[in-house]
Parts: C-alpha cells; sequence; structure tokens
C-alpha cells in the first residue's frame, strides 16, 4: 500500500502532467501542421476578432440562442465545467501539497466551498449520464466510451470528497484519488476530453468564417 | 414513444431505389472502397476533419437545429451528429473498411437527409461544420460513383455544356432574344443586352431560368431597364452561375464551372457580378469555387440580387408605384442569410415595397431550412416524399405565419422555392409563393 502510495504521488504525477501538457501541445501542433497542408483555409480566413466574438458568445452563460432553448443543460454545464476546473486548482489541500514539495502556493478555496463545489461536479455527471440514458438522441449518440469518460470525470471528485472527510476505507480512497486524478489528466490528450482544448479553435474558426466572410451571426 | 427498432423497421419499409446509388454500388469491392477512401483522407482529411469529429461530445444540442430531425417524430439517426455518427466516424474509424450497402446508406444520407444548410453549426457549442462532414462523404461518394442519379445528370450537364440543363448555346440566346421580345410588348425601348463589353454590370442566372422560368429574365429585363442599368448578360457559356457539383463532391468540376462565370464577366470588361434569386449559386460563387480556385475572395465585385434591389431603391433609382398590398412573411435563404448575412437588406426592401410584413418564426440566422437545398431536391423523383415529409416543420412554421395573416411567402431563391412549393402543396397550406423579382415587376414604375 505504501509502495502505491509513494508511486501515485511521486513519479506519476510527473508523468500525469508531462503527458497532460505534452499529449496536448503535441496534438495541437500536429493539427496546426496538417491544417497548414490540407486546410489552409484556415490559416486565410481565421480572424482574432471574430473568434473571439463568437467564443465570448459561447462561454457566457445564455449568450446563444442553443443555450436559450436548454436553460437547464446549459446551466449544469456552465456550473459543471466551472466547478469541474475550479476545484481542484484552488483546493486548500492541494495548494499546500505543492506548496510543501515546490515552494510555490496560491489562494484557496475555503473547505466548505471546495465541498459543494464537488458535489456539484458529481451531481453534474450524474445529470449527463442520466441524459445520456433518458433522452433519446443523446442516448443514441452515446458510445460507451463516452460512459466510461463520465466515471473518469466523476472518480477523483468522488474519492477527493471521501478522502478529506475521511469516511471508511478513505486510505484506500485516496489512493484511488491521485491514481483516478492522473488516469483524467492522461485520458484529457487522447480522448473526447479533447474538446476542451479544441474549443478555441473550433469555435474561433466557426466565427471567422461566419464573421469575416458570412457576415452573419453563429450563435 | 417509438423505440429504434420501430425506427428501423420503418426504414426498411421506406428503402428507395436509386439508379444512381444502386447500379453504382454493384461496381464497388471492398478493395475498391478502402482504397478510394484512404486516397481521399491522404490528400483532403485535414486538421477540420479530425477537429470536428473528435470535438463533438455527443451532447445532442444539435438536433433540434435539425428540421430532417424535427419533422421525423425525433427519430436520433437524423439528428446532425447521428448523420456524422452513421457515415464518416463509421468510416474513419473503421480505416475505409466498410462495404457497398454501407456506402449506399451512408450516400443516401449525405445526399437526402442533410441539406448542408448548417442550421446546426450554430446550435452546436464547438461550432462544429456538419455540412463540411456531409460534403466529405458526397465527395468519397463522387469518388466511387456512387451519386443519386437525378444530381449526377445535373452534374453531367454542367460537364457537358457548362449549364445545368443541358440548354444549347444557342437556345440560351434565343430565350434571351425571346424575352426581350416578350417584354418590349410592355416596354417598346426595353432592350436585353448580350455581350455589351465594358456595361456596369454582369447578370447572371442559373440554368432553370432558361430552362423553366424565363419570366424571371423578363422581369430582371425590366427592373433593369426601369432603374436606368447598364448591364449585360453572355452570349456564350459562363451565364450559367449555377453548381450542381459542389453538392455531388466534383470539387474539380465546381472549379471549372466558376472560373468560366468568372471569366465571362471579365472578357466582357464588366464591373461587378450581379446575380439572380438563387441561394446555393452564390454560395458556390461567393464561398466555395473562389477557394477551389485559389481566391480569397471573389476576383470581381459580386452581389445577390436582393443586394441589387436594395441598392437601386436606396438611390431612389427604382421607384415604386403603388406598394405590395397583401401580408407577406419572409424565408430567410441558408445560402445567403446564414451565408452571406443578407437578412436585414431583404427586410429592408420588402419594407420598402410590401405594406404589411410578417415574421416567420424563428428567423433570420435561425430560420429553418426550406428542405430542398443542398442538391436535396435535385435528387429527384425517387426521395421526393421523404423530402416533403422531411419538412413537417416547415409546413408548421409557414402556417404559423399565416394564422397570423400572411398569404404571400417571399423566398428570394429557386431552390427553397422549389421546396417550399411542395410543401405548401402537399401540407396545403394555400400560400402563393414569390421572388422578391415578382413583387418588384408589379410594384414598380415601370416607365
Amino acid at each position: 500500500m505504501h509502495e502505491i502510495y509513494q508511486l501515485a504521488s511521486g513519479i506519476l504525477v510527473w508523468v500525469a502532467l508531462i503527458v497532460f501538457v505534452g499529449g496536448t501541445a503535441g496534438r495541437l501542433i500536429r493539427m496546426a501542421i496538417t491544417a497548414r497542408k490540407k486546410d489552409a483555409v484556415i490559416y486565410q480566413y481565421f480572424s482574432f476578432y471574430y473568434a473571439l466574438r463568437s467564443i465570448l458568445h459561447w462561454i457566457i452563460p445564455f449568450g446563444s440562442m442553443s443555450m436559450r432553448a436548454r436553460p437547464a443543460m446549459t446551466l449544469v454545464a456552465f456550473i459543471f465545467h466551472i466547478c469541474l476546473i475550479i476545484t481542484p486548482i484552488f483546493l486548500a489541500a492541494h495548494v499546500i501539497l505543492i506548496a510543501e514539495s515546490w515552494g510555490i502556493g496560491w489562494a484557496y478555496l475555503p473547505n466548505a466551498v471546495a465541498d459543494i463545489m464537488t458535489i456539484l461536479v458529481i451531481l453534474g455527471c450524474l445529470f449527463f449520464l442520466l441524459r445520456r440514458i433518458v433522452q433519446r438522441d443523446v442516448r443514441y449518440l452515446s458510445t460507451p466510451g463516452d460512459f466510461v469518460l463520465l466515471l473518469v470525470v466523476a472518480a477523483p471528485f468522488v474519492t477527493g470528497i471521501w478522502t478529506y472527510h475521511q469516511w471508511s476505507g478513505f486510505e484506500i480512497a485516496g489512493i484511488v484519488h491521485m491514481l483516478s486524478g492522473e488516469l483524467m489528466l492522461i485520458c484529457l490528450p487522447f480522448t473526447r476530453l479533447f474538446h476542451m482544448a479544441l474549443f478555441p479553435f473550433t469555435r474561433g474558426y466557426a466565427g471567422s468564417e461566419a464573421g469575416g466572410v458570412r457576415r452573419a451571426r453563429d450563435w | 414513444m417509438k423505440t429504434s427498432e420501430d425506427f428501423q423497421a420503418a426504414a426498411e419499409e421506406k428503402r428507395i431505389y436509386d439508379a444512381g446509388i444502386e447500379e453504382g454500388a454493384k461496381k464497388l469491392t471492398p478493395e475498391k472502397i478502402r482504397s478510394v477512401f484512404n486516397e481521399l483522407m491522404q490528400t483532403e482529411g485535414g486538421a477540420r476533419l479530425e477537429a470536428y469529429t473528435k470535438a463533438c461530445v455527443h451532447c445532442g444540442l444539435c438536433s433540434d437545429a435539425c428540421h430532417h430531425y424535427l419533422s421525423n417524430d425525433r427519430d436520433p439517426r437524423f439528428s446532425p451528429a447521428g448523420k456524422v455518427k452513421q457515415t464518416i466516424i463509421e468510416i474513419v474509424s473503421r480505416k475505409g473498411k466498410v462495404d457497398a450497402d454501407f456506402m449506399k446508406r451512408a450516400c443516401e444520407i449525405a445526399f437526402t437527409e442533410c441539406n448542408l444548410c448548417r442550421r446546426c453549426m450554430i446550435y452546436c457549442p464547438f461550432g462544429i461544420d456538419v455540412a463540411y462532414l456531409m460534403l466529405f462523404v458526397r465527395r468519397a461518394c463522387h469518388q466511387l460513383g456512387v451519386v443519386p442519379q437525378y444530381i449526377q445528370d445535373t452534374a453531367h450537364s454542367h460537364a457537358a455544356t457548362y449549364n445545368q440543363m443541358w440548354v444549347r448555346d444557342d437556345e440560351w440566346i434565343d430565350t434571351l432574344q425571346w424575352q426581350e421580345d416578350e417584354a418590349r410588348d410592355e416596354i417598346p425601348d426595353l432592350r436585353i443586352p448580350i455581350e455589351k463589353e465594358g456595361a456596369d454590370i454582369f447578370y447572371s442566372v442559373i440554368g432553370p431560368e432558361p430552362k423553366f422560368r424565363a419570366q424571371l429574365i423578363y422581369q430582371m429585363a425590366v427592373i433593369m431597364h426601369a432603374a436606368g442599368v447598364d448591364w449585360t448578360m453572355p452570349a456564350s457559356q459562363g451565364w450559367d452561375n449555377s453548381d450542381m457539383c459542389m453538392y455531388t463532391g466534383d470539387s474539380e468540376m465546381t472549379a471549372r464551372l466558376k472560373k468560366i462565370h468568372f471569366e465571362a464577366a471579365l472578357r466582357l470588361k464588366t464591373k461587378r457580378i450581379v446575380m439572380g434569386e438563387c441561394g446555393h449559386a452564390f454560395r458556390s460563387v461567393y464561398d466555395v469555387g473562389n477557394r477551389l480556385l485559389g481566391w480569397k475572395m471573389p476576383p470581381l465585385q459580386m452581389i445577390h440580387a436582393i443586394s441589387f434591389y436594395s441598392e437601386i431603391i436606396e438611390q431612389g433609382r427604382l421607384k415604386i408605384a403603388e406598394k405590395f398590398d397583401r401580408p407577406v412573411t419572409f424565408h430567410d435563404p441558408c445560402n445567403i442569410v446564414r451565408g452571406r448575412g443578407l437578412h436585414e437588406t431583404a427586410r429592408y426592401v420588402i419594407n420598402q415595397v410590401c405594406t404589411t410584413f410578417i415574421e416567420l418564426e424563428p428567423n433570420r440566422e435561425h430560420n429553418y431550412c426550406c428542405g430542398a437545398g443542398g442538391g436535396v431536391i435535385n435528387c429527384g423523383p425517387p426521395f421526393k416524399n421523404k423530402r416533403v415529409q422531411s419538412n413537417r416543420v416547415k409546413a408548421d412554421q409557414l402556417a404559423a405565419a399565416k394564422k397570423k395573416g400572411a398569404e404571400v411567402v417571399i423566398a428570394p431563391c429557386h431552390n427553397c422555392h422549389g421546396g417550399l412549393e411542395d410543401i405548401i402543396r402537399h401540407y396545403e397550406l394555400g400560400l402563393e409563393l414569390k421572388f422578391l423579382g415578382d413583387i418588384l415587376y408589379e410594384c414598380i414604375q415601370k416607365e
């Protein structure tokens, strides 16, 4: 057990971070090179102004017709994504661990707030799971991988809150927490979680063509 | 609620026979499909293909954007991402190892269940261009020789005659002179200037205008005359601005068509191109053909008829004698609204010429597709019933406008006309359909 703890809290953290950063950068760079060769239009039509205009409309809640048409989905999706990204970065326990190992630190969230945000992420995962099962078109579109990914995303949060509150078996939960967190980072560049990195580019390009060429709104 | 098995069974029952698809598929072998597809991936399958297929998180937010999905009892196979799942995702993930039956189905989906209207693109948080993906499938179908027969016939016509309707060179000139003759009964000094070098405006139309709707050329001649415009039309190839090859995946032919169209305008040393009331032709000249020819933007200024009408009204060159007094509604065509943002321009013209204007809901960039564009209507009679059933939502939308008092639908696009005409008839909506030019012709001061 101790060895696994050592591994998960030591070398695997580095492996996960390197794969996450390297994989993301590598894949984006490879796509940029492919685009040069086969999608020259992207470089011709890409416009920062129109890309930003489009991205802003889509990262502001209810900024698009699509979001207004589905208020529940919009609300859950925004809360889920914000909590998913903010909680691990500004969690007190994480900030302290990082401060102890690397000597750098930053502000952190009150524990009660982090607890609520973690629960919101878990509830968000349940909402998406339910949506994949209940809503007919989403069920049709869902692949087994989509369900696995929901599990991969939920796991660090479930085990995280478990460990923090020292519920029974929290020692194991703690190890699973580290491993699943690392797994999520490793998965990010190679699965559909990569949508995170692709968003500014696909949305930005859609906005560039819509604004610069087609002179129409794309939200 | 129907289960997916029910839908599957219903689909089997409705299996449509198309000679182009069936006969083409007979010549396919798994090796041929694989090699054609891999070649296509090598040469054209780039970053967009990868991003669009990989960024999709299967959230289903695109479903409600699609009139096919909404009109087919929300059958998930008609959702935009559903169509992607059944076609390009399968082909890519199986590295082209699909059989002829798969290609038949993929062909039917890409050609007849998607109008490439790009409405879903503005409902997808990632801006995934499903039209691009469906066109990629069509490109593969074209290279494999599996294309619905009717649209392939128009593509053949383009290749053989440089126009869509097998119109012969002498028939084209004859039609112009015939319309000029007719119009001179009404306005004795009217001309349709053919081959006039140095004219301000090069006016181009789509093949079906001389073929079936020659009165539109007549009407435009009257408008040009009333506004005192210096214009011309070419006597030889290049007069047809339409392009079904863009929709069959024949990019090489699209480039040739657009080249000869631009060259005709340049040969006559005209200052700019005005295009008739057509949407797909506008897309092909403004957004597709130029790219294939290596021009970021068209080499010559070109505008759609709507912009032209708005311009001559604003400049006071076209006077409205009496406003059109029946209540009108307006269908925003995808290719000039989502494709060129002409929605407000169109509304300006309508408000100048008509007394009562009633909006369709939704409208502007969010308007539902006519169901005919993207080459779907050009796939012909085998798919007509399916096409009309696949756009019940349009009928509901039009019926709601009628309830508010609309009597006339204005659609400044030929494909939209074809589609809406069938919908109005099938669903017995009792609405009249007009081009903007029809109304202008009726209302302007002609002398």
